[in-house]
């Protein structure tokens, strides 16, 4: 059981996710960073569904358990669609944004193949040990790409607040959901501390997004010297 | 032994992450010059590391604005974080320590640069009041 505690973190995530999609609205980049208000929009209508079960079934229900680790995997994939807005707009310029989207297409592709050919030899255990597992590999995949968009950053001298913010912010997300499921792998008895990661996480995130959509516009912009954590 | 290196490899990126992040913090806010009553209450023109606990009580001390609440809690964490590295791992590597202190004396340029901006939003709703 997650406790008050936790569903207080739940029903404060989901209006924080609500209230990203809004403040994006009103302060105008909507249509610019469309993917990221796509999954925060996601992410909002599979928490209601959670609910929904959740009151219908209870939390230990293996309903509620398959709609929690698909829905899961469907909002890891809106992630990965979010992930490319921010390579399309960190590369606009370069006019690579194509092939950059056939990859990262390619790549989540190939995660999903791998997943099912996983999840295939071993239906019977699926909830048991290999959905972590997968889930695992999804958001480390994840963490690989917002790494390497970042260290494309620094590369290109990106000065932009807001997108910086979003891709570190986004960084943080993938690191925290990635260790708390190899924690979770490795050690199922640790339960006070992996169940409660995910759910900090999906406070930070919108907070942080909409702290970059409200403080800067798309203009702001920073010396970025300063972001690297070794002077240059 | 595989999740075992995805959980270090995650924790060490948070790490990166998380330190950029209040570093991009801070910098959006190292251009703002600090005020002649700000400059009063630490003394000089800039902060050092030393001065952040204290710009800290008179930041808690003025009415909060919601816009710098979670910049501020995360520049306090991060403060804490240089704190117990500098500590640490700076009696064993003395640049690492140097450069602690640098980041400390920013977070603290940080929260000045907060208190600032909260007493002219004090002030702004002050003579807001009076007027109306």
């Amino acid at each position: 059981m997650v406790g008050p505690f936790g569903y207080t973190i739940w029903l404060l995530g989901a209006l924080l996710e609500a209230t990203v999609v809004v403040c994006s609205l009103f302060r105008g980049p909507l249509r610019r960073y469309f993917t990221l208000n796509l999954y925060m929009a996601m992410s909002v209508l599979v928490n209601a569904g959670r609910y929904i079960i959740f009151t219908r079934h209870g939390l230990m229900s293996s309903e509620y358990i398959y709609f929690y680790y698909y829905s899961d995997a469907i909002l890891t994939i809106c992630l990965y669609f979010a992930l490319m807005g921010l390579y399309a707009i960190v590369f606009e310029e370069l006019g690579v944004t194509m092939r950059l989207r056939v990859f990262m297409m390619l790549l989540l592709i190939g995660t999903t193949l791998f997943s099912f050919s996983v999840v295939h030899q071993s239906e019977s255990r699926m909830l048991t040990h290999y959905i972590v597992e997968i889930s695992q590999n999804l958001y480390f995949v994840g963490l690989v790409l917002t790494y390497v968009l970042w260290a494309a950053l620094l590369k290109l001298r990106e000065s932009r607040v807001r997108v910086i913010q979003i891709v570190l912010s986004l960084g943080m997300y993938f690191s925290i959901n990635a260790a708390s499921y190899a924690l979770r792998n490795a050690y199922p008895n640790l339960r006070f501390v992996w169940a409660y990661l995910p759910l900090a996480a999906g406070v930070f995130l919108p907070i942080a997004w909409i702290y970059a959509f409200m403080k800067f516009d798309d203009e702001a912009r920073l010396a970025p010297a300063r972001l690297a954590a070794v002077p240059r | 032994m595989m999740a075992a290196v995805i959980f270090v490899i995650s924790v060490a990126a948070l790490m990166q992450f998380f330190v950029s992040y209040c570093r991009s913090l801070i910098a959006a806010s190292a251009r703002r010059a600090l005020s002649v009553d700000v400059q009063d209450v630490i003394g000089t023109r800039s902060a050092s590391g030393e001065d952040f606990a204290r710009v800290m009580q008179f930041l808690h001390l003025c009415p909060d604005r919601r816009e710098d609440r979670n910049g501020v809690k995360a520049i306090g964490a991060y403060f804490r974080l240089l704190g117990a590295v500098g500590t640490t791992m700076g009696r064993l590597i003395p640049s690492l320590r140097a450069w602690t202190e640098s980041e400390r004396s920013q977070c603290a340029y940080f929260a000045a640069v907060a208190l600032d901006r909260r007493i002219a939003h004090n002030r702004d709703m002050f003579a807001e009041q009076m007027s109306g």
